[in-house]
């Protein structure tokens, strides 16, 4: 057994950005090259100069998560393919942030564990948001919105959602100027279409622009019908998969009339 | 892989023999992608999957030829392309290229 493993084992479960290089075909098949952010890469692929494009090429990749096979010439070059390497990148997870800690809470925090999210529930209120309530987030914050997306704004991005769930304008607000200042790829606000219609005409005169008002999902979620706080969850995580995907489903926002049957 | 984390730690502190398949490439559709991964042990424990359920049998019988010694490691296809009208494939119509190994890295 050799030390490759515990290093990228010890990456993965610490979410520090990873990736492991193996060469599956051209040369040492087996031979493996870990690629860590802000470590020297680890494990040898047979000759320096594949070491070093592979090490770039993982690099580039650490972020996104990308995983496939690349070709190289047998000392690296670029535009030929006797040698296959397959970098697998360990990403660390995506991150979901929910403001607010109501009953719907406790449920999307289960469903956005079940799909690998990373999740903070915030609020400011320190009698909902207690540890005891939502024993399966990865943290539990008692802070105002901004606070905390003035913190963790600059590391969300594309793969990331923020969830508005408070309900209270007095706190809706802030969340959202918040991550509409981030590059967060979601955003979903709930309530009906009339606490909505109030929300934006709140939002527009703190000056968010009609773009920006395009990126908020609300009323948040898929429109299937659903009335438990579970279904509600499943909706609300649906929805954030279309909208990555691109895959046409039905938002509640698309629509009108009542959110319940 | 970071699904079968568990196992894997598991397995080496118990000091089994391991191999570990990988997906590496899905040609048309697919069910999981590239990453997916699924380990089987000495024993003949099996943890993970590589595709719907459709492969993970014939995945087994090549992991236990790596853990023989009897192969290398290896590349693997699996497809509806397979000239083998008894070959496994899968249902969707795509076809999944996987690299098995053994797990002693």
């Amino acid at each position: 057994m050799s030390r490759l493993y515990p290093l990228l084992n010890e990456a993965i479960r610490s979410g520090e950005p990873a990736a492991l290089a193996t060469l599956i075909e051209g040369g040492p098949v087996g031979s493996k090259l870990l690629v860590r952010s802000g470590a020297d890469p680890e494990g040898d692929l047979g000759h320096p100069g594949l070491n070093r494009v592979v090490a770039r090429a993982a690099r580039a990749e650490l972020e996104q998560g990308l995983t496939g096979i690349r070709h190289y010439g047998p000392e690296g070059q670029a535009r030929q393919d006797e040698v296959a390497v397959f970098i697998e990148a360990f990403a660390p997870p995506p991150r979901m942030l929910i403001f607010g800690a109501v009953d719907f809470t406790a449920a999307l925090v289960r469903v956005a564990k079940v799909l690998g999210y990373h999740v903070s529930v915030c609020d400011a209120r320190r009698v909902f948001a207690t540890r005891n309530r939502f024993p399966s987030a990865d943290e539990v914050l008692n802070e105002w919105p901004d606070e905390l997306l003035a913190r963790v704004g600059p590391t969300l991005g594309p793969r990331d959602a923020v969830c508005v769930l408070t309900h209270d304008h007095k706190f809706d607000v802030p969340a959202v100027t918040g991550a509409l200042a981030t590059r967060v790829g979601y955003l979903g606000c709930m309530g009906s279409r009339r606490t909505h219609a109030k929300r934006v005409e709140l939002l527009r005169s703190e000056g968010v622009t009609e773009a920006d008002l395009g990126r908020v999902m609300a009323p948040i979620g898929l429109d299937i019908g659903s009335r438990t706080p579970e279904e509600t969850a499943v909706a609300i995580c649906a929805e954030i998969i279309a909208l990555r995907t691109g895959r046409k489903a039905p938002s509640l926002r698309d629509g009108d009339g009542p959110i319940h049957d | 892989m970071r699904e079968i984390l568990d196992d894997l730690d598991r397995w080496r502190e118990a000091g089994k023999r391991i191999a570990l398949a990988r997906v590496v490439e899905v040609e048309g559709s697919g069910p999981r992608d590239p990453g997916a991964a699924m380990a089987v042990n000495e024993d003949g424990e099996v943890v993970g999957s590589v595709s719907g359920g459709c492969v993970e049998g014939a995945v087994v019988e090549v992991a236990q030829e790596v853990l023989r010694g009897e192969k290398g490691p290896h590349r693997v296809s699996f497809g509806y392309s397979d000239d083998d009208a008894f070959a496994v494939g899968l249902t969707c119509g795509g076809t999944i290229h996987l690299y098995v190994e053994l797990f002693d890295w």
